[in-house]
């Protein structure tokens, strides 16, 4: 597969990590009501579309960032790649 | 010899070769099979279930019965299809899969036996008696199944890999790939041109057409000699693409020196991973049979492999030239061969046309409305039988061409699951709308084989394919050509009550697929696995559009209804040496060298694998016999005066940034935060599911400067954890990271005798137990302006020391160290006595830390601050980490002198010994020479309430079982005076 | 009909005619007691002992294909019950016991051959580890053997001994591990299931769950509706598609997991060999090829297909580990979409909707499985207790904090 990174154009997969679901990102709040249900469904259950899927990969051997990658989980095609941190501190502006 | 006239191979050059030892001779440009079958050798091999003898079937890649074992000693090579195996001199090839000569195969009793070896009737018996399967029936069915046989010896050749990009990657250098490479290398495109043969042409080099009204060779040749001069073309001939895989990325394997007796100083084949833009499928089409009874002797083959035998390699297929041969055709297509043959010379009794209304192109006989019910002839055709309205009659022949119609070779296309669909007038299946995105498939590939046809249809595909990435590529002027009849009429398999060939290679019959549709094994899946068919190494080429039109008469509905099949890589067989390329000994994954490597190599030390690292072991010493002495040595060494241990390999990583200390308390379950600067802490990771994950040491350097090390396994794992964190979760933090595991070498300097060693080496450093007490940490330079940094901590349960410094000073420290402690007692250690060290100090290592425990199981519960989140926090309070009862425990044996066994696991003593009445296990064990005992850590059910308990550590895997006394993990100054003072 | 070397005799000798079919293709009823979707080895096998061993008379199987076509028939066939942790040793100790028995039960030759798995071992920290399991094995009454260097180097001759980056010091055998023949196990149990009055269903989609009040009443498929007391839900790689249409979100992410063949050799290597550290363990099938895999591919998939870099890292385990079948040819691949959990182990329980019982989460390791998949699932839907040695396989384990995590590598599927 091919990457296509958003700082550094297509790069093979092989030097990226995948972990997962992007939902990863959105950590529970630790201290709220229910904190350790919240957890169990962060760490635990997953949608696991069979579809667009948004993921997280780290340019491992590269340079070192977390990306989202957008891909279609049943034909591999890559629909998109954002820089986590950038997605994040948008998110939160 | 049956050498016809002309062709492309070069007379001038005689080759030499034998095969079942038998000396023959051939030329330049043959094939092995078309040199065996110039020599009239029709019997090439036999089938896998019945053994029947079996000669050539095609001329391509898809060949199902001549296979060989190819080369001798360490490169023989099994299962080598004779049909693209080029000639050499001095080939030697051998038959397989059968005992006793190849014409008088032992095993051919199988064939006697057929009616008991119907489809499936393996999963029917040798059931009874129950033992007997593995014993018996099984020894004797995996003996007489295989094929071919490996030397058992490791391949003595040399493999490469490589990566090409391109922006039009063609596949097949015929009529179509031609063209499109052309159009493509014309425009100025990169191009990449593949060919699984060694000539470029294709089908053309089989055919007798003419383009532009000459030999199609010299078109080639021009075409050829064109591409040549394009910089942006590359032309790769003996490459195989064998895959597509995700975003445009094909496999592809050149075979850069089969065609030679040894590659020399060549790779023997390189496997490519060729990124293209885009790519034209143009692979051709792969000719199929009829079946009909004893179909399968030796002299019957496609009809268009014997034009290209004809054609290409001037050889005609019969065993002596006054031998006829007939062909036998449901449409135009056989009779081309028919002319063909006549054209080179060949005698041919005649084309027997299944249509009642048969076309005649020339001067033969035509049996119109007529089929091929019968052959004869034990290890070579001799006769067939001719029927025709109702009546039949022997004819002798050498040699029976078939021609069933042609599938188009959709295998790429549908290498990413997607579907071929059926083209009722081609009477095939083409490539679907849903294949691999950027292949555009052309000329015989989607059923487009006419000479004129495919090389408009290859033109044009590189011309969209182009257009697809911004390249304009302009018409070119194709030469002149003809597309040859090609009517035919459905016509699937003679009916008959004798059995007719289907799969050859497998043995797979008409009646063994309507066997399976008797037993409701209908869906096309089913009937390929209950069958075997297409299960063979031609991986059904020939077979399985056939099958699924014999299956579609049985169950009375079409044949796209009654199923299609799909490809997946690879096209054809690709060697294991080629995937696995090169690095298969001791490079075969990278090998880690700590800085002092090189000085522990001179010291004659021994050295162990730690994930990729390679550490010293153990530094064995003159006169000692044993490593247990070594390491008691070593050992004692540390306890008593000081050692020396390269622990460059723990991970480290620099963390920067005003949030630092924030950073660091959100991902240690200890505080971090309040640590001073110039103090180093023990830390304590969790994993999010709340379990223990890793541990180390966290040294605050500056206010807004940590150095935190980590396990030298987990280093890249906590790495990552520690970026995702700080960028997916807290990328408001102002913090930065950086692994800095190579670029220090750090050397643990350990023992009473430490802090005056490392006072010879610093400069201007006040070591005092005051100015630098315990868990003190501090950035100095040592061996006059030397950068360092030191830190006080100990893992041996002594006082000690790290230091550290640039990597490349690390054999440098390591040399002065000794040099400057040898009147100390300066000794250096190795893992082995490191492990003792930590399991006399009750330390955790991986064999404790191994994922699967707690930081209360360790001993280490109140390191989880209640005060603040940090990672696993939350879910290390659930019920089922609360409630765990087991702890880390020292044991030792009640027989000072008796080994417990790392792997054994505790009992009450006296109590039965199952999975339920379990209690623990031991971890870690080691000889104490401090103790002098053995001793050892495990984790047992409550076992902080059960110290002085003996219990029984079971090892029944070893048949050894001992009694063993529950004790403190921390053998040795539990106090921890020693490391204090 | 009774299958048997008799009558194999017979039918030759009469020309085959008294053969029938396998199983029958019967149209779907209006209702069943119990519904099985996924006609799978795991879904067969269940439906084979709710009919045998718990008197279930009306039960169906319904299968979006052809029965076998999921991971079933992809994979590479070893059975083994070589496990550590005691939520899951007699787990597969209980499958291995209905393996050995598996071809008289059925009266279907599964080709179940226990020609031995060998582990290899590489460190001394892995000795240790091993001799753990291996005690854990022999207690549950596996049976194991530790094997020194020596002892593996008489056995597998060809192995790399001289010259390997992770020398082999030892390995821990199971030897009444071994193979069978995939297909096999889904026609045995299918053609025992529908004997027994089983309707197995093809070319069935389940589309959705009826579900009223918290209660299952039945599946739309694309053949109608079907009534059902019970549906059991046992369609591995799919099962987040499939449970998604009852609403729920699974600890599980659905993986592709590559499996390769050679082309066919005689006899070369006599049982499983597995080879950590490199990724790669192999066997040879009865008819003589090859049969190896590695690592899954490591992201999301449902694709049912890999890509080339893990192919060419299983082949490099292969080549570093037994260089001597580099002259042989791979000739066929797959990938199987696995259902990775979160602690690597599986689920066989209820759901929060009553009616509605879930078999998955297999991992890469279903196929050894079946038996005992089937049997403690049937177990399930008929005494709506879990069978006492699959009482850990909840859902309520994760949130309870009661992982089975084999590898200790926490809730990441892919490194499982």
């Amino acid at each position: 597969m091919l990457i296509p990174h958003p700082l550094l154009g297509l790069r093979d997969s092989q030097e990226f990590t995948y972990l997962g679901d992007a939902a990863l990102m959105q950590r529970p709040d630790p201290a709220a009501d229910g904190a350790e249900a919240a957890f169990c469904d962060y760490v635990f259950l997953r949608d696991n579309p069979a579809g667009v899927h948004r993921e997280l990969w780290f340019h491992e051997q590269g340079d070192r960032s977390w990306l989202v990658v957008t891909r279609d989980t049943t034909t591999h095609e890559i629909l998109g790649a954002e820089l986590a941190s950038n997605l994040k501190l948008g998110a939160a502006q | 010899m049956t050498r016809l006239a002309g062709g492309l191979i070069d007379r001038s050059l005689p080759l030499n070769f034998t095969f079942d030892g038998k000396a023959y001779t051939g030329f330049q440009g043959d094939t092995l099979a078309s040199a065996l079958l110039a020599n009239g050798v029709q019997l090439m091999g036999r089938s896998f279930k019945y053994h029947r003898p079996r000669g050539v079937v095609a001329a391509g890649s898809e060949e199902p019965n001549a296979l060989v074992e190819l080369r001798s000693g360490a490169r023989q090579e099994p299962n080598t299809r004779a049909t693209v195996a080029e000639l050499f001199d001095g080939l030697a090839a051998r038959s397989q899969n059968h005992i006793g000569p190849l014409d008088r195969d032992f095993l051919a009793v199988n064939d006697l036996l057929s009616p008991f070896f119907a489809a499936g009737f393996y999963y029917k018996t040798f059931m009874w008696p129950k033992a007997f399967w593995e014993k018996l029936y099984e020894p004797a069915i995996r003996k007489a199944a295989g094929l071919g046989s490996l030397s058992m010896l490791p391949d003595p050749d040399a493999y490469d890999k490589g990566f090409l990009h391109c922006d039009l990657l063609v596949v097949g250098g015929g009529a179509a790939g031609l063209a499109a490479a052309l159009t493509a290398g014309r425009a100025g495109a990169e191009v990449i041109l593949a060919d699984e043969d060694f000539a470029l042409g294709g089908r053309l080099l089989a055919e007798s057409d003419l383009l532009d009204e000459t030999e199609a060779s010299v078109w080639i040749a021009t075409v050829r000699a064109e591409l040549d001069s394009l910089p942006n073309v590359r032309i790769m001939t003996r490459t195989t693409v064998f895959g597509v895989y995700d975003h445009g990325i094909y496999g592809a394997v050149e075979r850069v020196a089969d065609h030679l007796p040894t590659p020399g100083d060549k790779v023997r084949q390189t496997l490519w991973r060729i990124t293209a833009k885009r790519a034209v499928l143009a692979a051709g089409a792969t000719e199929r049979h009829i079946p009909f009874a004893d179909n399968d002797r030796p002299g019957v083959m496609l009809a268009g492999a014997m034009r290209a035998y004809a054609n290409r390699w001037a050889v005609s297929p019969v065993k002596r030239e006054a031998d006829a041969i007939a062909i036998f055709t449901n449409g135009d297509d056989g009779h081309r061969t028919a002319m063909d043959l006549i054209a080179k010379g060949a005698k041919v009794l005649g084309v027997i046309d299944v249509r009642q209304t048969a076309p005649r192109f020339g001067d033969y006989e035509v049996f119109a409305g007529a089929t091929v019910t019968g052959t004869k002839g034990r290890l070579g055709l001799n006769a067939i039988e001719i029927t025709r309205n109702g009546r039949s009659e022997w004819h002798p022949v050498g040699a029976l061409g078939v021609a069933g119609g042609w599938n188009p070779n959709v295998h790429l296309a549908s290498h990413h699951r997607g579907r071929p669909v059926w083209n009722a007038d081609l009477l095939s299946f083409v490539p679907g709308a849903d294949g691999p995105k950027g292949l555009i498939p052309a000329g015989a590939a989607v059923g487009k084989g006419g000479t004129e046809e495919a090389l408009a249809d290859g033109m044009n595909a590189a011309i969209t394919a182009l257009a697809g990435i911004g390249i304009v590529a302009a018409g070119i002027a194709l030469p002149k050509a003809a597309n040859a009849a090609a009517e035919q009429v459905a016509f699937w398999h003679v009916p008959g009550k004798k059995r007719a060939w289907v799969d050859f290679q497998n043995d797979v019959t008409v009646k063994d697929i309507a066997l399976a549709h008797k037993e409701n094994m209908r869906p096309v899946e089913h009937l390929k696995r209950w069958t075997t068919l297409g299960m063979a190494t031609d991986q059904g080429k020939t077979s399985n559009i056939s099958a699924l039109a014999v299956m579609a008469e049985l169950t009375g509905k079409s044949i796209p209804e009654t199923g299609t099949t799909i490809f997946r890589p690879p096209y054809t067989g690709v060697s294991l040496s080629v995937l696995g390329g090169g690095d298969t000994g001791t490079t075969f994954r990278p090998r880690r060298l700590t800085p002092t490597h090189h000085w522990a190599e001179a010291q004659g030390a021994e050295f162990v694998e730690v994930g990729q690292w390679m550490r010293a072991q153990y530094f064995p010493q003159a006169g000692e016999t044993h490593w247990r002495q070594t390491v008691d040595r070593e050992v004692l060494a540390v306890r008593s005066g000081v050692g020396l241990c390269d622990v460059t390999t723990l991970g480290k990583v620099d963390v920067q940034g005003r949030d630092a200390g924030e950073f660091l308390n959100r991902l240690y379950a200890n505080m971090m935060g309040t640590l001073k600067v110039g103090m180093v802490r023990y830390g304590l990771m969790l994993r999010e599911d709340g379990h223990a994950y890793d541990d180390g040491t966290c040294a605050r350097m500056a206010q807004d400067h940590y150095v935190v090390t980590t396990t030298t396994a987990n280093a890249g794992l906590v790495y990552r954890q520690m970026e995702f964190f700080h960028q997916c979760v807290w990328p408001e933090l102002d913090v930065q990271l950086i692994s800095t595991t190579d670029a220090w070498a750090q050397i643990a300097v350990a023992g009473p005798n430490a802090r005056e060693l490392l006072s010879r080496v610093v400069d201007d450093f006040d070591l005092s137990n005051e100015a630098f007490p315990f868990m003190a940490c501090a950035e100095l330079t040592i061996c006059q302006g030397l950068r360092a940094r030191l830190f006080r901590i100990s893992f041996s349960g002594e006082l000690a020391y790290e230091i550290a410094v640039p990597a490349r000073y690390g054999q440098a420290l390591i040399e002065r160290l000794m040099q400057k402690g040898a009147d100390l007692g300066v000794t250096p250690y190795g893992t082995e006595a490191l492990g003792v060290l930590r399991i006399e100090k009750g330390h955790a290592a991986g064999s404790e830390l191994n994922g699967q425990t707690t930081a209360q199981m360790l001993g280490l519960g109140r390191m989880v601050s209640p005060k603040k989140d940090s990672i696993g926090a939350v879910m290390s309070r659930r019920e089922g980490l609360a409630a765990d009862r087991r702890r880390l425990v020292g044991l030792k044996p009640l027989d000072a002198g008796t080994q417990i066994m790392a792997g054994s696991h505790l009992f009450t003593a006296g109590a039965a010994q199952t999975m339920e009445t379990d209690q623990g296990w031991v971890t870690s064990s080691c000889y104490s020479p401090h103790l002098q005992s053995y001793i050892a850590l495990g984790f047992l059910e409550a076992g902080d309430a059960r110290m002085g308990e003996v219990l029984v550590a079971a090892n029944p895997l070893e048949g050894q079982e001992m009694k063993v006394e529950v004790v403190s993990p921390h053998f040795v100054d539990p106090e921890g005076g020693r490391l204090r003072d | 009909m009774k299958f048997s070397g008799f009558k194999v005799v017979k039918e030759a000798l009469t020309g085959h005619k008294g053969w029938a079919p396998l199983w029958r293709n019967p149209a779907p009823k209006a209702e069943y007691d119990i519904v099985i979707v996924g006609g799978g080895g795991h879904g067969l096998a269940t439906a084979f002992y709710l009919a045998k061993t718990f008197g279930e008379l009306k039960v169906a199987v319904v299968e979006k294909g052809w029965i076998g076509s999921g991971n079933a028939g992809r994979n590479t066939t070893i059975i083994r019950s070589n496990y550590l942790l005691p939520g899951n040793q007699p787990f597969y100790e209980l499958s291995m016991k209905l393996w050995e028995n598996l071809e008289q039960e059925t009266n279907f030759n599964s080709m179940v051959s226990q020609r031995g798995i060998i582990n290899l071992i590489h460190t001394d920290g892995q000795r240790d580890a091993y001799r753990r399991r291996g005690n854990a094995m022999m207690i549950s009454g596996a049976g194991a053997r530790l094997l020194s260097r020596d002892e593996v180097k008489q056995m597998l001759p060809f192995l790399n001994f001289d010259n390997a980056r992770f020398p082999i010091k030892g390995g821990l055998m199971q030897p009444r591990a071994g193979t069978a023949r995939h297909d096999g196990v889904v026609w045995g149990y299918a053609r025992g299931a529908d004997a027994r009055g089983v309707d197995i269903i093809q070319n069935c989609e389940v589309t959705g769950f009826r579900i009223e009040n918290g209660k299952v009443l039945g599946v739309e498929t694309s053949r109608g509706f079907i009534g059902a007391k019970k549906v059991g839900v046992s369609v591995a790689g799919s099962s987040g598609r499939v449970m998604a249409k009852a609403g729920m979100r699974l600890p599980i992410e659905s993986h592709v997991l590559q499996a390769f063949v050679s082309e066919g050799l005689k006899p070369t290597i006599p049982g499983v060999i597995t080879f950590g550290a490199g990724h790669f363990y192999v066997s040879q099938s009865d008819k003589g090829g090859l049969v190896f895999g590695g690592d899954i591919d490591g992201y999301n998939s449902y694709a049912q297909r890999g890509n080339l870099p893990v192919v060419e890292d299983v082949v490099e385990g292969g080549m570093a580990l037994m260089p001597m079948i580099g002259r042989a040819r791979l000739l066929r691949g797959w990938g199987g979409l696995v259902d990775m959990s979160m602690d690597g182990s599986p689920i066989i329980d209820k759901t929060g909707i009553e009616g509605l019982y879930f078999n998955g989460a297999w991992n890469y390791g279903g196929f050894k499985a079946t038996p005992a998949a089937g049997y403690c699932f049937a177990h399930l839907l008929a005494t709506d207790h879990p069978h006492e040695v699959a009482t850990a396989f909840r859902f309520d384990r994760f949130e309870r904090g009661y992982v089975i995590d084999e590898k200790g590598v926490g809730a990441q599927p892919n490194l499982h």
